[in-house]
């Protein structure tokens, strides 16, 4: 019937044509041009062209999918790709992607430094890193698509050297001892250690350093992102450009043990707009996993967490907010080789190599109360000028002579609470799952991080890596678990 | 078997938009097309599932046999102490040692097969290891990290070899003072800035390795980084774009 209405509607129109063309016969220059587009017309017409009456948007989701991942940087397409490496059956869970910028201009995991590191306090957080580059060690047989060129993540193997003044070596020690006790590779070093192995730093007011050995550098982000992309894409994973707007959830009144009535809400639909469009697509979905990054607050704020009295579950929101953070690019000729580890000094400034022309990528966290404003991406030079430049120069003095040659600002998913990730349900959500807060080191623990949040989904439990700790209930019970070591 | 949905198994990777970050330019020589035969199967690939199977499978028993390769010889190890274990796991390898204080190395003949000699001497370390064109890769290096006295290894053509298993020689940074890397195809200066750990290093073959843009550059800065060690194997010019000038002051500089 489809078929017969545009046939119809094709020969009417052709007919319409044909009149008009029998009027203007005595144009013979457009005669041939005329017969050309009624040909065209015609043909457009028969069923196996393209041409519809019907206008159908491009590029809208699927009207209904198992689990919607909102967030497509690489913790959503590392969760992506875990979902379809673990379903026992073969395209036993739909998965889409919503992602709400195709440029990725903004999203945090392309803007990252790229480092990977063992040397936490936290135990998760260790064991975390640890998996993770073992299965960047092995990526192609994780991540290798047949018939693709093989992942090259360009990964440096040159560790992380962590300076501590004397009031936080006692921390550093502590750290040093859980860390070999999990299995990362990580050794102390003395002043004069430090100093026969770096001459270029100056080792005025530290006391001890710890350096990586193993497991430790930095690689390309994009390429990671890309890999996952390709691979879950390969394995069926649906992906769709436009902003979750909303949810239509179903709630049920509950009775908590204290006689306290309250809402537990079901997420049954998920409003994805279009861009540049009001057109949207409600996607019915058993699953909602939340790996927004800077935006999780956002979305979790559409579902009404925060908005109840306080002193109530309903009354936190999420805690995970953006947070600019810059990262310059200096080019200094004197400056150290391919032995420059990727260095974090105790006042917070952090320096690593980029490329072998002698250009490093430097930058440091703001403090509290200097953070910068967050509604656009711009770089704020004075910023270096004044803050980071003093200190690498005091600690580093080849790095007197140097120039600026770049700069760009990306966003930290920061978690205020605790500044650990958020992976687990909310108790009010039934179905929602949080992969977020992981306030700048979300990258180097993406691939472990998929594969437990996986885990707790397709399996009810964590199998490989316990991250019970990073539940969302300590939120709830102000009981953060705080890491000894933030940069 | 039944024929399979057609239209549901095509999956395409779209290409996407490259940002602009600092990033490393590297060239890449230009693959050389597909024959016809791969790329049929590879349309096979993409409509059958049967056919996506036995290609998963054909690859999983080419990596088996580099697995089996380097399994862990944890029994030889607890049986027969460290030293007989990594040196019964090199001979299995197809590579060559000799024993710290002995002159004479064991290496297997042409078949494969060797003498069991060295069970003779389970207390001797190893102090030189040739390891060229065997399959040893970052994982099978677990066998020979006990060995603390190792002075000279030689890994020569060995294709599994990549940046994480020279990120793992840092075990030998007191001991290891010669140290073959040619013609590797894996290795690229990523790995080699993990050497930094080796500083008894006195000499390094970095000769052909194909993944070095900058065999010249990276000499230069291999010699930074271990001032006491002679880096063989690139001339300070490979890797420099000479400009028309340098070839019209040649035939100047000869009369």
């Amino acid at each position: 019937p489809f078929y017969v209405i545009t046939f119809c509607e094709g020969a009417f129109r052709a007919n319409k044509l044909f009149r008009r063309l029998s009027v203007c016969v005595s144009v013979n220059a457009d005669l041939e041009s005329q017969f050309k587009a009624f040909r065209e017309k015609a043909a457009a017409a028969m069923p196996g062209s393209d041409w519809s009456p019907i206008q159908v948007t491009k590029g809208l989701p699927p009207e209904r999918a198992d689990i919607v991942i909102v967030g497509g940087g690489v913790m959503g397409w590392s969760v992506a790709y875990w979902l379809k490496k673990k379903e026992k059956v073969r395209d036993g869970v739909r998965v889409l992607v919503v992602e709400k910028d195709p440029t990725y201009s903004q999203a945090s995991s392309v803007l990252s430094c790229g480092g990977i590191r063992q040397q936490f306090s936290l135990k998760e957080n260790i064991l975390l890193s640890l998996a993770s580059a073992d299965f960047l060690k092995n990526i192609n047989d994780h991540l290798g698509v047949v018939n693709e060129d093989p992942v090259d993540l360009q990964f440096n193997h040159s560790g992380y050297l962590f300076l501590a003044s004397p009031d936080v070596a006692p921390i550093m020690e502590e750290n040093y001892t859980i860390q070999r006790d999990l299995g990362a590779k990580v050794i102390l070093l003395s002043p004069t250690q430090l100093k026969d192995r770096f001459p270029w730093i100056n080792t005025d007011g530290i006391a001890l350093a710890s350096y990586g050995l193993e497991n430790e550098g930095w690689f390309d982000p994009w390429t990671l992102l890309n890999a996952f992309r390709c691979k879950a894409m390969s394995m069926g994973v649906y992906q769709c450009f436009g902003e979750v707007t909303g949810f239509r959830c179903s709630s049920q009144k509950a009775e908590t043990t204290d006689g306290d009535f309250v809402n537990i809400k079901r997420i049954k639909y998920v409003d994805v707009r279009m861009p540049n469009s009001l057109e949207y697509q409600p996607v019915e979905c058993a699953v909602v996993v939340n790996a927004a990054g800077a935006s999780s607050g956002k979305i979790a704020d559409m579902l009404g967490i925060g908005h109840g009295p306080k002193q109530t579950m309903a009354g936190i929101p999420l805690p995970v907010e953006p947070r600019k953070r810059f990262v310059y690019v200096v080019h200094c000729p004197d400056g150290p080789g391919l032995e420059c580890p990727f260095l974090i000094d105790y006042s917070g400034f952090y320096l690593r190599r980029e490329g072998l022309g002698g250009n490093y990528i430097t930058g440091m966290s703001p403090e509290e109360t200097e953070e910068p404003d967050v509604s656009n991406l711009d770089v704020d030079h004075d910023f270096f000028h004044d803050k980071v430049w003093p200190l690498l120069c005091h600690r580093l003095p080849p790095f007197e002579c140097l120039k600026v040659s770049g700069a760009w600002a990306g966003y930290y998913d920061y978690n205020t609470f605790d500044q650990n990730a958020i992976v687990g349900t909310h108790p009010l959500v039934n179905n929602m799952f949080f992969v977020t807060g992981f306030s700048g080191h979300g990258l180097q623990q993406s691939p472990a991080v998929g594969r437990a949040v996986v885990e707790l989904i397709l399996d009810g439990g964590f199998q490989t890596i316990d991250l019970s700790a990073f539940d969302f209930k300590r939120i709830l019970y102000h009981e953060p678990i705080l890491e000894r070591n933030i940069v | 078997m039944a024929a399979p949905v057609l239209c549901q198994m095509r999956r395409r990777c779209p290409v996407v938009a490259y940002l602009s970050v600092v990033r490393r330019e590297y060239a890449s020589s230009p693959p050389s097309p597909p024959s016809l035969f791969s790329r049929f199967l590879f349309q096979l690939n993409q409509h059958f599932h049967d056919v996506e199977h036995l290609i998963n499978w054909s690859s999983w028993l080419r990596n088996r046999v580099v697995r089996r390769k380097n399994v862990f010889y944890g029994y030889t190890q607890k049986r027969f102490g460290v030293n007989v274990a990594a040196a019964y796991y090199i001979l299995g390898l197809g590579g060559g040692f000799r024993f710290a204080g002995h002159s004479d190395w064991f290496r297997p003949d042409s078949r494969g097969k060797f003498s069991y000699d060295f069970l003779n001497t389970p207390n001797s370390t190893i102090e030189e290891i040739d390891l060229s064109r065997t399959l040893i890769n970052h994982a099978g290096l677990e066998n020979i990290v006990s060995q603390n006295e190792l002075r000279s290894l030689s890994l020569q053509g060995c294709p599994e070899v990549d940046d994480w298993f020279l990120a793992r020689l840092h075990v030998f940074g007191e001991s290891l003072q010669w140290l073959d890397l040619s013609h590797c195809p894996h290795i690229t200066v990523g790995g080699l800035a993990a050497l930094q750990h080796l500083r008894k290093l006195r000499r390094l073959d970095v000769s052909s390795l194909p993944r070095l843009q900058n065999p010249g550059l990276v000499r230069i800065l291999l010699e930074e980084m271990l001032p006491h060690c002679e880096v063989i194997g690139a001339d300070y010019e490979q890797g420099l774009i000479l400009t028309d000038n340098v070839e019209e002051a040649e035939p100047v500089r000869h009369k």
